[in-house]
């Protein structure tokens, strides 16, 4: 009998729509992440170096004019330069002279050159000479010519990066940093969620709300409150035992401000979903409080606090303005970025020390995957919540405890809008509204402001409906696993990718008059699809989870109704999903105010934002209006979070009442 | 009736997709795109002062730090965003220079102009407008505090008594910074250039990314002596800091602010306008209100706050020099100095 043959499920009409949608969505995912990271990847990898054989010289000591000789030649017999003076960077210049140990720019001696590669120039004082040749100087003209690197392609810039101790130590730092921040505030954070979870405390509801705060300022607010805290005008200097707080301190301190909600969210999550039941059992095996701590709270909690770590861990390594405005000499990766694009025009290296920093980020990052993948469901329809029973003392620590955070998160604001609001900090303490005349600072003035918000809607509007079309695609979609596995891949990568270096690439990229999407760069385009994706993952997983909670039941009766699946999507998936689409816009939004990193290289004079006006007002030295400018962010995304619960609850009412029975 | 969800979600993505556009779309009027350094707080009053003589040509301001500026036209060398830059460091503009980027042109009036303050090209590249300074930002009240001596010479920052008391900006990101650099290496030669630095390097309590943020920061009293910017060190004093302006015994350095036409802009004549504007009489006076040397000659009148002696103290500054050895001098200060990144021990 010949075999049967192999039923496969047809794909409809709808499965090729939506593999188009898909494919469109994964294409913008291409050309926004992968092809700006491959840009900077090759960057990285040109070199420029002198190659010797290219320039030649001849020399007429009066006598008639010598033999051609390369300066590789000459070097060979004068050893004027070694191999590592070569290596050089795009901007690399070097002096004809240093060839001729006798010259003196007085003699008779002239002096013939030329320089062989097509691709190279030379100069001439000040003047770039780009032919191939032969030019006739004498000795005074002569002691201004310059030789300019060839380009190629090779490891030299890695060399060169490792062979620097100031760059190689900023590993050091930053990783020492990253991991010092992880471990106290998942420390702390979990203590804060332990006592929102397990105790019976008053003001959770307040508790839960402070906490929340550092998500709505950028990451170098904190750093300016602790320059007026303790800096050497600082309001509780003392307190530091004469400690610098510009370096590892500030920036620990910081850091574990603007990431105590990130690991909260995370704990309180995973301490949420624990199971009554082995607390029952505990007690009635006699265990101490102390033993089941160990044995059940910490083992039912260890996902989370793994998962914790991971994302502190990256937002700190990633982070930039933190370390800028309160790092003082303390270098990290993120700044040398900075530096060396900024400071040295060096582009080159500024892309090694990108790929540099991709490392740590990107193992954290499939670090926490792999342990996620590892996590089995704790939570069975067995399981029983747990209900934290009254206990005085233990209330009373987890209080004081909670009190002490809050006024640490709420404090630090505060100092933000009373520095904000000194006319001269230390000298006249006079209140005043100068420090928001932000027109006559750097930075854009109020109309950066204005862009901010217009970033933050565009990103939200923009950013929702295509994270959220690209969830549904791959989460509904019958077949194509192939595709399904690289867009789902693609969706995870930004998460890994720090905001600095997708906004070098982007320079890579979009910078490039052959590239035909460069008229974007300078546009609020380019920032709206830069921040989408920065944040693009948290996204997609909020939307993702939004979906796999709705049964694919629907899928079946819709097509059986012989629906087209767009009609369900807008009928029946987006409002179920609502809530979430909310969520994504809201957390897109309020990224989007804040984010520093990813768009530090990006803005024009016509897109100016608030987050980078803070930054250049701080390194003006404008602190007072910085923070100002800061407060401002804060009190936007106050509002934004206001009209969010508000519009919440309005839809919810409308299109969640079936939830409730 | 069914389909309006699905259409007003399709009309929707076609609102934003065109508003994005929209909002990117260049406005019709003759717009120049002019990358500057200069002070934030000037911008509004140049344009405007330039428009009542051409009011058809609207500036577009990209204004940062001289080092940003600075890597932005360079990281934009092949495709330029530029029209014309208008006040930006000489050292900058000879880089760029370098690399062919700009269009020479000999602009109306250069005549009246002292032969320092353009290019040497029979048609210049460049052409300045004023010289900024660097000097030392020194606050009395804390000097007072800390027993400090207000330093007269560069040498005197080296003392132990100003053992961390000194900011000065990072050379590596800050035009005033290098300008201070190479300023001293000019001074005391190679050799004690760097000599001098490491001794002073003991005594700083930080390099800072801008040239203004060290006055700011001895304004503020956080460190007494800024090695800074002068015009904004007189700013501060004028807005009632207790500063004092000193401009050291042994001469200081100083840059130039200059302009020139992108190669390549297709905006050319309103360019070539405004750079002969730039250098008329009008703008000159402009300029003068805050920065003591200028260009053109003859009309400087001294500025509120400025030591008069700063013009007789200007060193004799190479341009090319300093724009040529810029790499390997902010390498070499790199090495020496940034690595500093262990606390201090005292």
């Amino acid at each position: 009998m010949p075999p049967a043959p192999i039923i496969r499920p047809k794909t409809s009409k709808d499965d090729k729509l939506m593999a188009g949608f898909m494919i469109v969505i994964a294409l913008y995912l291409v050309v926004a992440l992968a092809f700006p990271l491959y840009a900077m990847l090759s960057k990285s990898f040109k070199t420029a170096s002198f190659d010797l054989k290219k320039y030649e010289f001849q020399v007429n000591k009066g006598d008639g004019w010598g033999p051609v000789v390369s300066a590789f030649e000459i070097n060979q017999t004068l050893h004027v330069l070694k191999p590592e003076d070569l290596v050089t960077s795009a901007d690399g210049r070097l002096y004809a002279t240093i060839f001729f140990p006798d010259f003196s720019f007085r003699s008779k001696t002239k002096y013939r050159f030329r320089q062989l590669d097509p691709n190279s120039s030379f100069i001439d004082g000040t003047r770039q000479i780009t032919d191939n040749d032969w030019h006739t100087y004498t000795a005074k003209e002569f002691r201004r010519i310059i030789l300019r690197p060839s380009q190629s392609i090779g490891l030299g810039n890695y060399i060169t990066y490792f062979s620097t101790p100031a760059l190689f130590r900023s590993i050091k730092n930053s990783l020492f940093i990253s991991i010092l921040t992880t471990l106290i505030t998942v420390s702390l954070a979990f203590g804060f969620a332990y006592a929102l979870n397990r105790s019976t405390m008053r003001f959770k509801g307040i508790f839960r709300i402070i906490a929340m705060i550092p998500i709505l300022i950028p990451s170098l607010l904190p750093g300016i409150a602790l320059v007026y805290l303790f800096g050497n005008q600082g309001m509780l200097k003392g307190l530091l035992f004469g400690a610098d707080i510009y370096g590892p301190i500030g920036i620990v301190v910081g850091a574990v401000f603007f990431t105590f909600p990130h690991a909260l969210i995370i704990i309180t999550t995973a301490l949420a979903i624990s199971d009554a039941r082995l607390y029952e059992a505990a007690i009635s095996l006699r265990a101490s409080a102390w033993r089941t701590f160990w044995t059940v709270t910490i083992p039912g909690a260890r996902y989370g606090l793994i998962s914790a770590s991971f994302v502190v861990f990256n937002l700190v390594i990633t982070d930039f303005g933190l370390p800028k405005v309160i790092g003082g000499q303390y270098n990290m990766l993120a700044v040398d970025i900075y530096k060396q694009v900024i400071g040295q025009q060096n582009f080159e290296m500024g892309a090694v020390v990108s790929v540099v920093l991709l490392v740590p980020a990107m193992m954290a990052f499939s670090l926490d995957r792999y342990v996620q993948k590892k996590q089995i469901a704790q939570l069975s329809s067995r399981s029983v919540p747990y209900e934290p029973k009254p206990n005085r003392r233990f209330d009373a620590i987890c209080l004081s405890y909670c009190s002490l955070m809050g006024v640490f998160i709420v404090g630090l604001l505060l100092v933000c809008q009373y520095a904000a609001l000194i006319k001269l900090w230390p000298y006249n303490l006079h209140l005043s509204l100068a420090n928001y005349n932000f027109d006559v600072m750097d930075g854009g003035g109020w109309r950066a402001y204005i862009n901010s918000i217009r970033l933050g809607l565009l990103t939200a509007l923009v950013g929702t409906v295509v994270v959220f079309s690209g969830a549904y695609m791959v989460e509904k979609i019958n077949g194509f696993r192939v595709l399904r596995t690289g867009f789902q891949f693609l969706a995870m990568l930004p998460m890994a990718i720090p905001g600095m270096v997708l906004g070098l690439s982007y320079i890579f990229f979009f910078n490039n008059p052959a590239n035909p999407l460069s008229p974007i760069y300078g546009t609020m385009v380019i920032l709206v699809v830069c921040t989408v994706t920065h944040f693009y993952t948290v996204s997609h997983l909020t939307a993702i989870t939004a979906l796999k909670q709705m049964d694919r039941e629907f899928e079946a009766v819709a097509s059986s109704l012989k629906q087209p699946f767009y009609k369900l999507l807008a009928k029946v998936t987006v409002p179920v999903c609502m809530p979430a689409i909310l969520d994504i816009s809201i957390y897109l939004f309020v990224n989007a105010m804040t984010t520093v990193s990813a768009v530090i290289f990006l803005y024009s004079p016509d897109t100016a934002l608030a987050s980078v006006a803070v930054m250049n007002m701080d390194d003006a030295g404008d602190i007072a209006p910085a923070a100002a400018m800061g407060m401002m962010i804060f009190y936007t995304n106050v509002a934004a979070r206001l009209i969010h619960l508000f519009v919440t609850r309005g839809l919810t009412k409308r299109t969640q009442a079936w939830r409730k029975r | 009736m069914r389909q309006s969800v699905l259409k007003s979600f399709v009309v929707g993505v076609c609102i934003t997709t065109i508003s994005i556009f929209a909002v990117v779309t260049p406005a019709l009027a003759v717009d120049l795109t002019v990358y500057t350094a200069i002070e934030a707080e000037d911008l509004q009053k140049y344009a405007a002062t330039f428009n009542e003589d051409h009011p058809d040509i609207h500036v577009k301001w990209v204004r940062d730090s001289t080092g940003i500026i600075t890597a932005k036209l360079l990281a934009e060398k092949n495709n330029p965003q530029a029209d014309v830059i208008w006040g930006l460091a000489a050292t900058s503009l000879l880089l760029m220079k370098a690399e062919g980027m700009f269009y020479p042109y000999k602009p109306k009036g250069l005549e009246n102009l002292d032969p320092k303050f353009y290019d040497s090209d029979p048609v210049p590249s460049w052409v300045g407008m004023d010289a900024w300074v660097a000097a030392i930002a020194y606050n009395t009240i804390e000097g007072k505090k800390n027993n400090l001596v207000a330093p007269k010479t560069w040498k005197d920052l080296t003392k132990p008594m100003y053992r961390n008391q000194v900011v000065m900006p990072n050379p590596n990101s800050s035009g005033t910074g290098f300008l201070d650099v190479s300023s001293w290496l000019q001074l005391f030669g190679e050799k004690g250039g760097w000599e001098f630095m490491d001794l002073l390097h003991k005594n700083i309590a930080r390099y800072t990314h801008s040239g203004s943020k060290p006055a700011k920061l001895a304004a503020a009293g956080e460190i007494p002596v800024g090695v800074s910017f002068a015009f904004r060190a007189a700013k501060l004093k004028a807005a009632g800091a207790p500063l004092e302006i000193i401009i050291p015994e042994e001469g200081i350095g100083w840059d130039m602010e200059a302009s020139a036409i992108i190669a390549g802009t297709d905006k050319l004549e309103a360019a070539k306008t405004l750079i002969d504007w730039s250098i008329s009489k009008k703008a000159m006076e402009m300029y003068n209100s805050a920065y003591a040397v200028v260009g053109y000659k003859g009309i400087a009148k001294p500025v509120k706050f400025f030591p008069p002696e700063t013009i007789s103290k200007l060193i004799k500054n190479d341009f090319e020099w300093a724009a040529n050895n810029r790499k390997r001098i902010l390498a070499e200060w790199q090495k020496r100095y940034d690595s500093k990144s262990e606390p201090k021990k005292n």
